[in-house]
């Protein structure tokens, strides 16, 4: 047996380092740690329960809306206030927006590139895969980031900049699209259809959404999509990297006509969520106190940094079970025919393709959230009173998957704050029983080739989460 | 000139900004100024065994450091440790990385407020005991000395900002490789005076509701949001209403509050961020350069003043009353 650790792991969020064991020219046993405290639940102790939307959203620079729009909700469940239907349709679109920015962000810049190292070359795909997606140079690359960046011009007129606006609100958004905003917003939009059928799909989007099986997804010609379907098939993406099948979702971009995606949990079928029923595991984190739900949680970092423990990040569990969260996760539990085919595998190839299966609905879900804008509605609710106590939860979905706040107020300020990024679920540490978080439990078997230090496959199985180690550990 | 680019104690919210660089986009500009990345964690595809080597090439000389840019603040916790951020698979402490590294580097930049002074890293209790490079909060000495001056004797360059506006990195980065950044283009608290010599209220949509202090009460409406809704953009730098935000954008314009982002301690106004603190119905930050006397005779006048359109459009959300048409004069 061989020991590897294989850091610093970049093209993610944030900081991470994991610790291998291998075994054969495999991967036999995973750790993965966190290795950044920031601290950012104790930050917001004491203070005024509104400034947790101008602190939370810094806590990731790449999700900074999900976590306004958590920090949002809770506030507003704690203090009694909703969005106007029209406040929570607009905020739905910054949402939405951000997230599939964030996917186009990944798809381009942190998972492709691998596959443009030499260690493929001889591949029939490779020179393609050096031409399109060759770090910072690739012509997939430029076209992504000049679509991102125009897309992103929805949210300079919503919200004013991203990251870290203050527009979502309890009560809705802070400003009132107009008539002229409303058809600039949608030139926005068919500009970022353009790219995505003329690059990404090379077709209609609308035939990507459709495609309900692996094996008519497999069969899929034009754009970067049919590149990487094409190494997906030639390295078997699909069985590496696989999942243990429990997939959890919130239930993403809620309206008054409910949520676009479903909240759930999916473990061989659907099942309603329960939230009561989260723990945090400190066992193996560099936390101290005991097992709670995170309305009755603490952060309280370990400064000796015990020998027993190796992250930062707690391992939270749904029913005493880990859970894997994310695009795919999000899928499936909406019930998507192509998502809970890909789920019977849940491997590498399950998940990237679950994200362009999302990038597909989201833009329809964009088009027509901006189509239902009213510039005559009310986009704010008047302001609740300021609470002197109060318990609220916001529950959402960030592109990488189920986002949680839980806020205490009392004596007019806050009391307690903890929060459950999807990272935290995805690469949880072991919890007290020994079981390995999602990630961990993934990596067993990834192949490692004689002589590879940080072993391509790996990176491969880890980047096909997307992880956010900055929201992770907060 | 090549930049070796670290993310310390931060939200990577500032390279994600960065990416919103237009006309051209980011890496066209970087470029077609001579400017390439030795290593960035979130772009560069060498991971793990590579970057150990592209560091221990800098630290060896092999490979001359031209700029070094630090987002994030630098954790010193716990106990002056700095193991709440360690380089993964290094066994190195971020601390120690920036204190090895920037003695090396022709510029050492500061890529927004909490790698500058600390920034949001560094709010609360500060659990981790984030500092910025050369600054802790509006203190000189950081991570590196107050006497600290790189190669070419420039100080830590500050490009403060939660999160950055992507032309400030930009133009900075093209400064600098122009050779035209000198001492004398940096504010008090080193940030580049190109955009730090304008206050963020110059070019606010809200000028207007500013001058008859016709003010917004609650989140949503238009008016300005100096009197009750926290805005401190008269006393904030920044050229964030000049130069617009991911085409077109700020945040008064957006409807809520300047909270000076660029400012070293915007992480603890000491009073909630979307409330303008008072004492006797006063604001008690008043404009730069604004004798209080002054600023509260010029307030009653103009309150006096304010016509009807300004005022009743303050508190609405959205312009109720267009201003006045005349008939031009034949
Ligand atoms: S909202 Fe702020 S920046 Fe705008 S005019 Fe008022 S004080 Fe100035
Ligand atoms: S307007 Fe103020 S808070 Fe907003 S980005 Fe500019 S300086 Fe920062």
């Amino acid at each position: 047996m061989t020991k590897l650790v294989v850091g610093p792991f970049n093209r993610v969020e944030g900081d991470l380092e994991v610790h291998l064991e291998i075994s054969e020219g495999r991967v036999s046993l995973a750790r993965v740690n966190a290795p950044l405290y920031r601290g950012f639940e104790r930050m917001l102790e004491g203070r005024d329960p509104r400034d947790a939307l101008t602190i939370t959203p810094r806590i990731c620079g790449i999700c900074s809306i999900s976590q306004s729009m958590a920090a949002a909700r809770a506030l507003g469940a704690a203090t009694g206030v909703e969005p106007t239907p029209d406040g929570a349709r607009v905020a739905a679109l910054i949402h939405a927006v951000e997230n599939a920015a964030d996917h186009l962000t990944h798809f381009n810049l942190f998972f492709m590139p691998d596959f443009a190292r030499p260690a493929y070359a001889g591949r029939t795909w490779h020179a393609r895969a050096v031409e399109r997606f060759t770090a910072m140079e690739g012509s997939a690359q430029r076209e992504a980031v000049a679509a991102r960046a125009e897309l992103m011009h929805i949210l300079g007129l919503l919200a004013g900049k991203w990251p870290h606006t203050l527009a979502v609100q309890p009560g809705g958004v802070t400003r009132a699209p107009g008539a002229n905003d409303k058809v600039r917003i949608l030139a926005s939009l068919r500009g970022f259809r353009r790219y995505l059928e003329r690059v990404l799909f090379g077709a209609p989007v609308e035939a990507f959404a459709e495609l309900a099986s692996e094996v008519a997804l497999m069969r899929w010609t034009g754009g970067d999509a049919e590149v990487f379907l094409g190494i997906a098939a030639d390295l078997d993406l699909a069985s590496l990297g696989r999942g243990e099948g429990r997939y959890l979702s919130f239930g993403a971009y809620p309206t008054d006509a409910g949520p676009a995606f479903a909240a759930g949990v999916w473990e061989d079928g659907l099942r309603p969520l329960d939230a009561s029923l989260i723990r945090e595991d400190l066992s193996h984190s560099w936390m101290l106190g005991p097992t709670a739900h995170p309305e009755e949680g603490q952060t309280v970092p370990d400064e000796e940094m015990r020998e027993a423990a190796y992250s930062w990040c707690k391992a939270p569990r749904l029913g005493g079970l880990p859970m894997e969260t994310g695009a795919l996760a999000r899928q499936v539990v909406d019930g998507h025919p192509l998502a809970q085919d890909l789920a019977r595998q849940g491997g590498v190839l399950a998940r990237v393709a679950g994200r362009l299966l999302e990038l597909a609905r989201t833009q329809i879900l964009m088009e027509r959230l901006a189509q239902g804008i009213d510039p005559a509605a009310r986009f704010m609710a008047a302001p609740g009173a300021t609470a002197e106590s109060g318990v609220g939860a916001g529950l959402v979905e960030a592109a990488r998957g189920a986002l949680g706040h839980w806020l205490r107020i009392r004596r007019g300020v806050i009391a307690s704050y903890q929060i459950v990024a999807p990272t935290t679920w995805n690469f949880s540490p072991r919890d007290a029983e020994g079981v390995p978080g999602p990630l961990e439990a993934a990596l067993v078997g990834a192949p490692v080739r004689p002589g590879e230090t940080t072993p391509v496959a790996v990176q491969h199985v880890v980047r096909s989460f997307d992880p956010c180690m900055v929201c992770t550990v907060h | 000139m090549n930049i070796l680019w670290l993310q310390a104690s931060g939200c990577g919210g500032c390279t994600m900004s960065l990416l919103c660089a237009e006309a051209p986009g980011l890496f066209d500009t970087l470029d077609g100024a001579g400017l390439r990345f030795l290593w960035h964690p979130a772009l560069s595809v060498e991971t793990g065994e590579e970057v150990r080597e592209i560091l221990r090439r800098i630290e060896g000389g092999d490979v001359p450091l031209d700029i070094l840019c630090v987002e994030g603040a630098i954790a010193r916790g716990p106990r002056g440790t700095g193991r709440y951020q360690m380089l993964a698979g290094l066994g190195l402490s971020m601390l120690e990385a920036v204190r090895r590294l920037a003695p090396l580097a022709g510029h050492v930049v500061a890529v927004g407020t909490c790698a500058a002074y600390g920034g949001m890293t560094s709010a609360g209790g500060n659990p981790s005991d984030a500092v910025g490079l050369q600054y802790e909060g509006a203190h000189p000495g950081g991570v590196l000395p107050p006497e600290f001056r790189d190669r070419t004797g420039l100080p830590v360059i500050n490009v403060a900002g939660c999160p950055t506006h992507p032309g400030w990195v930009t133009e900075t980065l093209m400064l600098l490789a122009a050779g035209a950044l000198g001492a004398a283009d940096l504010d008090r608290f080193g940030r580049p005076r190109f955009y730090a010599d304008h206050l963020v209220h110059h070019g606010c949509p809200k000028n207007e509701y500013y001058e008859y202090k016709a003010s917004a009460r609650v989140p949503g409406e238009i008016g300005c949001m100096m009197e009750h809704m926290g805005c401190i953009g008269t006393q904030a730098v920044g050229d964030c209403n000049i130069r617009p935000w991911n085409g077109g954008g700020s945040c008064t314009a957006g409807g809520y509050a300047c909270i000076a982002c660029t400012a070293p301690e915007f992480e603890e106004p000491r009073h909630p961020y979307a409330e303008t603190p008072k004492i006797g119905g006063i604001p008690v930050g008043l404009p730069a350069d604004m004798p209080k006397a002054w600023f509260m005779a010029l307030a009653s006048l103009s309150k006096a003043a304010t016509p009807e359109r300004i005022r009743t459009n303050a508190t609405a959300d959205r312009i109720a009353v267009p201003p006045t048409l005349r008939a031009p004069k034949r």
